[in-house]
């Protein structure tokens, strides 16, 4: 398999609360990866230390490594921004910065100083939005504030705000949990498309989504990892009495 | 009838009594605005004249002769503007600060105690401790000292109007910057002052009001002087004094005028008022609530 992230023993705590307990994985690149289990058992914890977002909870310590590209991430020379401009992160509920629908795809390229001029930020801006299936919706009112957008359009500006500063890998907290079935769809169906150029990956409490997206299969129970591998062998036939149980709908 | 009112049950009752209190309340103060704006406008506006705010006190324009006040409505521009001025080039700074770097911790509260021990401070405090500055470096009352010890006062009622707002601030947006790979101070820059916009258009005006309406603190820094001020180091009249002075004297005429400055000073922070709530409209456009 072609890592492109690898866990290596990964603890986590919050406080004195264990939330991970020795992770050991590997997520396969260009792929979609869905980490799921029940609430509480540690997947979106697991998710933020990919892009060192768990470390924006206060006393929360960490011990282990997590690999990009073979780099670990929490080494001390690491700039967490350029870890966090290659790791992208599609979160649970939109927010779109306070400024207008252009801006807030000029944003990200515009800190990390990526074009040279307006007409590059335009065609960026465009060609973004474009990906993240939205530019038919707002090209008329680029300029309004990206608040008068309803919740899926702002998920899908959020997709391309995220694209545009050029991310290798996309994660996803439960990128679908706040909108409603149509815009669920869409957003999956701009993942499933981008899967080729992007690593995914993706936390969901939903089976079915889980199903519907996933290539590479990450169970989670009790802050450990059950079960990890390619989708149709987890689903298919689960090695594991716990996952089994889980695919089954008894908890 | 199975839905029908019943106005004599307790909840009912209660509820009834307590929207009398609110809107007893309610009309008291509005009544107490009401009646002084009444007072200012009935003994101010007989006396208010071109000549008022065109010309500085001429010979016994303290007696009641000719002359107008404009040495002290353009002192008192200045040194509100100046002070407000001042104290946004550092209140932005202390704000920001407090949001990205301090946040709720301890020292974030040691600084937010003193800037509210700093606002409890009466301005004639500030007037004296000014005025003993003064003293110790043999400087005379000016213009520049005024703009100081007005930015001394506004500068915690700056501050602490901005942090709040900021604090209102939901964290996802924060972390929405964080995750593009922002650093700490890019979020501060562009996008917690992009939100806190209309905060700050709150905070000049209320730091403005505040600036614009004190008497004790210029009356021992700026001074007074019938002359417009020309420049930094020579003391100033000031809108607030000139209402003081005028409403002390025992000529008739010269108290109405006082009235008359006290309507000017009125108008101004109205005005200043009005039009920061315009800016604060078109800028709370983009804010996410």
């Amino acid at each position: 398999m072609d890592a492109h992230i690898q866990v290596k023993n990964l603890v986590a705590y919050y406080g004195k609360q264990q939330a991970l307990k020795n992770i050991n994985i590997e997520i396969p690149k260009n792929q979609i990866t869905v980490i799921m289990g029940p609430s509480g058992c540690g997947k979106t914890t697991l998710l933020k230390t990919f892009n060192r977002f768990f470390e924006l909870t206060e006393n929360t310590t960490l011990t282990g490594e997590v690999l990009v590209d073979g780099q670990n991430i929490y080494d001390k020379d690491v700039d967490v921004t350029e870890v966090r401009k290659v790791v992208g992160l599609l979160a649970q509920r939109p927010s779109p910065l306070p400024m207008s629908i252009y801006e807030n795809v000029v944003y990200g390229m515009n800190i990390h100083r990526m074009k040279k001029d307006r007409r590059e930020y335009k065609e960026a801006v465009k060609h973004y939005l474009e990906i993240a299936g939205l530019w038919e919706e707002v090209q008329k009112r680029l300029h309004d504030p990206a608040t008068s957008l309803s919740i899926g359009q702002q998920q899908r500006l959020c997709l391309a705000r995220g694209l545009a500063v050029e991310p290798e890998i996309i994660l996803g907290d439960e990128p679908t949990s706040a909108l409603d079935p149509i815009s669920s769809q869409n957003i999956e169906s701009r993942l499933i498309e981008l899967k080729q150029q992007y690593t995914t990956v993706i936390v969901t409490h939903t089976l079915r989504q889980a199903k519907r997206l996933a290539d590479y299969v990450i169970y989670m129970y009790m802050g450990e990892v059950v079960e990890s591998g390619p989708a149709k062998e987890v689903f298919n036939n689960p090695q594991h009495k716990r996952t089994k149980q889980y695919l089954e709908g008894l908890f | 009838m199975k839905f029908l009112k019943q106005p004599w049950q307790r909840r009912h009752l209660v509820e009834a009594f307590m929207k009398f209190i609110m809107r007893v309340s309610l009309v008291f103060v509005a009544g107490a605005l009401g009646l002084i704006l009444w007072i200012v406008v009935v003994r101010g506006l007989p006396a208010l004249s071109w000549s008022m705010i065109t010309q500085i006190p001429k010979g016994g324009y303290y007696m009641g002769k000719e002359g107008g006040i404009l040495n002290a409505i353009i002192g008192s521009l200045y040194l509100a503007t100046g002070g407000t001025a001042l104290a946004m080039i550092f209140s932005i700074p202390i704000a920001l600060y407090l949001k990205t770097y301090l946040g709720d911790s301890q020292w974030g509260h040691y600084v937010r105690l003193s800037l509210d021990v700093l606002w409890g401070i009466p301005s004639i405090v500030y007037g004296a401790f000014g005025f003993t500055l003064m003293i110790a470096f043999g400087l005379r009352a000016s213009l520049l000292a005024g703009i100081i010890i007005l930015a001394l006062i506004e500068l915690p009622i700056m501050t602490r109007a901005m942090d709040e707002v900021i604090r209102r601030m939901p964290v996802d947006l924060e972390h929405a910057a964080l995750a593009l790979g922002s650093t700490k101070l890019e979020v501060a820059l562009r996008v917690v002052i992009r939100q806190m916009l209309p905060g700050i258009t709150t905070a000049i005006l209320l730091g403005f009001g505040r600036g614009i309406g004190d008497a004790a603190s210029v009356l021992f820094t700026a001074g007074y002087t019938d002359r417009i001020v020309t420049s930094l180091m020579r003391p100033t009249a000031s809108l607030p004094l000139a209402v003081f002075f005028q409403l002390g004297s025992p000529y008739p005429e010269v108290q109405r005028r006082g009235y008359a400055a006290a309507l000017i000073l009125t108008i101004i922070v109205l005005a200043v008022s009005l039009g920061s709530r315009w800016i604060s409209a078109r800028l709370n456009k983009y804010t996410i609530k």
